[in-house]
């Protein structure tokens, strides 16, 4: 118990280093562009084809277990809409990127802080936890809600393409599901809990990479940790985000 | 000039600094000496500012460094240069952008001034036609000598060196020896260079201190250092049988 909160303690004061202003701007919009590319950029792939695949299952799942005829088909899209909005394109995404990002991050930083890199640059008088890790929560925290809603179009997309191989409803009854009681402000939820998610993912990687010790292996252990402690922080504040914006 | 005194640091419980004092001068290379893990390495991160000391003061001219707070330490971080043990380059980037990395921070040249004083660094440390080349793919002499460019590139007044040998063989050692040797009388710098390798003691060192067990136990140079009555100096320099048998040739 007192380890964590000294954990704790000590990712708050980190932050507080991290969150000071940058040396130069002109540099840190650098890497907040490289960071941009590495992190956002790069995750596109795997959200693309998740999502895809996702959206084609719900429709079939959720078709599966509408039989009874008293019960209008078109319920299929607004089942696969909502769960997509509410759930999968921000918090199952975030898990994904918890382990993809959150590794690349922690072992990216941790593998400098046990070559000395950080030490240099600390040497030269240069915030090295500003300049290392604020760029990426920037990044993750400002674009990554687009990548959430590019899920979510894609999501779509993979329900349509299974009806239209399958037949399982008509392409007129999916789309009037995804009109039928359409509220926006599910989009305002579920990018606030992208952005909540991608500064938690960003922000403890970081923290386990910046202390990172003990060689290669500290850098492998740290990784796990950041992985781990990132995916548990995200169920965490999905509950208390959807406690206090849905309740 | 560099004034240490009554330097101690703790690990916990664990003194790994005891009550060191010393002075370091302009132009000259003064190495600490010491087996593995007898503290020269805290010692020398303590006088950097990468480790604070327990008690003790670490002056650089009239400024007492470990007084200050890390944004005031800026304006003598900018005067030091460091070359790490493994070169600590940036594996991000490449050997030009390593090179000017300091420059982006701390200066307001354009471009091409950055460029020039790059490629000047590199030519004085004998690189020539890598500034695009990434760490990697570099060999280790020429890792160190990058560093050594690095360290040099806003014309420091101080260079910190880390066992600059460790990992090189006997013939690239004594290069690199040569080329701090060299930039330190140069330059007029003051340099520290922290090393185990009795090579580069009897190469370069203007004047070398002992540690051993966290305690400056002796001060001299590589004119002295082989008649010394240090027994724990003794141990060291001649660890091995050959070195012990020459110690008695030598009468």
């Amino acid at each position: 118990m007192k380890k964590s909160l000294e954990l704790i303690g000590q990712y708050f004061i980190l932050m507080k280093v991290v969150f000071s202003a940058p040396d130069k701007k002109r540099i840190f919009w650098k890497q907040f562009f490289i960071d941009a590319e590495k992190l956002v950029l790069n995750s596109i792939p795997i959200v693309a084809v998740i999502s895809v695949f996702i959206g084609a299952v719900l429709v079939i799942q959720t078709a599966y277990n509408i039989e009874s005829p008293l019960i209008p088909k078109m319920y299929v899209g607004y089942m696969t809409r909502e769960s997509l909005i509410l759930e999968f394109c921000s918090t199952m995404i975030a898990l994904i990127l918890a382990g993809k990002v959150g590794s690349n991050i922690s072992s990216e930083i941790g593998s400098m802080r046990i070559s000395e890199q950080i030490d240099a640059m600390e040497m030269m008088g240069i915030n090295s936890a500003n300049y290392l890790i604020l760029p990426k929560i920037a990044a993750a925290t400002i674009l990554n809600p687009l990548l959430m809603l590019m899920s979510f179009v894609l999501g779509l997309f993979g329900g349509a393409m299974i009806i239209n191989f399958t037949g399982i409803i008509t392409m007129g009854q999916y789309t009037e599901g995804l009109q039928y009681a359409f509220r926006f402000y599910y989009f305002v939820y579920s990018m606030i809990k992208m952005a909540t998610f991608s500064f938690l993912i960003t922000s403890i990687s970081s923290f386990y990479g910046y202390y990172a010790a003990d060689g290669s292996l500290g850098v492998g252990r740290s990784s796990t940790k950041a992985i781990v402690v990132s995916s548990v922080s995200i169920l965490i504040a999905n509950l208390v985000i959807t406690q206090l914006m849905l309740n | 000039m560099i004034q240490v005194n009554n330097l101690n640091k703790f690990f916990g419980e664990k003194q790994v600094l005891h009550d060191i004092s010393i002075t370091y001068k302009p132009g000259e290379c003064s190495l600490i000496i010491g087996a593995s893990g007898s503290g020269k390495t805290v010692f020398l991160k303590s006088l950097v500012g990468l480790l604070t000391p327990d008690s003790g003061e670490i002056w650089y001219g009239k400024i007492q460094f470990n007084a200050l707070s890390f944004k005031e330490q800026r304006s003598i971080r900018k005067e030091i240069g460091m070359l790490f043990q493994g070169s600590a380059l940036f594996d991000f980037a490449t050997v030009e952008e390593n090179v000017r990395f300091p420059m982006d921070f701390f200066t307001t040249w354009s471009d091409k001034e950055k460029l020039d004083r790059v490629n000047f660094c590199l030519e004085r440390v004998n690189l020539k036609n890598v500034n695009k080349l990434f760490p990697n793919e570099l060999s280790g002499g020429m890792q160190k000598r990058v560093g050594i460019a690095r360290a040099i590139a806003l014309n420091p007044k101080y260079l910190f060196c880390d066992e600059p040998n460790s990992g090189l063989d006997p013939h690239t050692s004594i290069l690199i020896d040569q080329l701090i040797s060299e930039i330190t009388k140069e330059y007029n710098i003051t340099t520290v260079v922290n090393t185990h390798d009795m090579n580069s003691v009897m190469e370069i060192g203007d004047t070398v201190g002992f540690i051993h067990q966290g305690k400056l136990v002796w001060e001299g140079n590589k004119d002295n250092i082989l008649t010394s009555d240090c027994e724990e100096l003794n141990n060291f320099v001649f660890a091995s049988n050959m070195a012990k048998k020459m110690k008695e040739m030598m009468g």
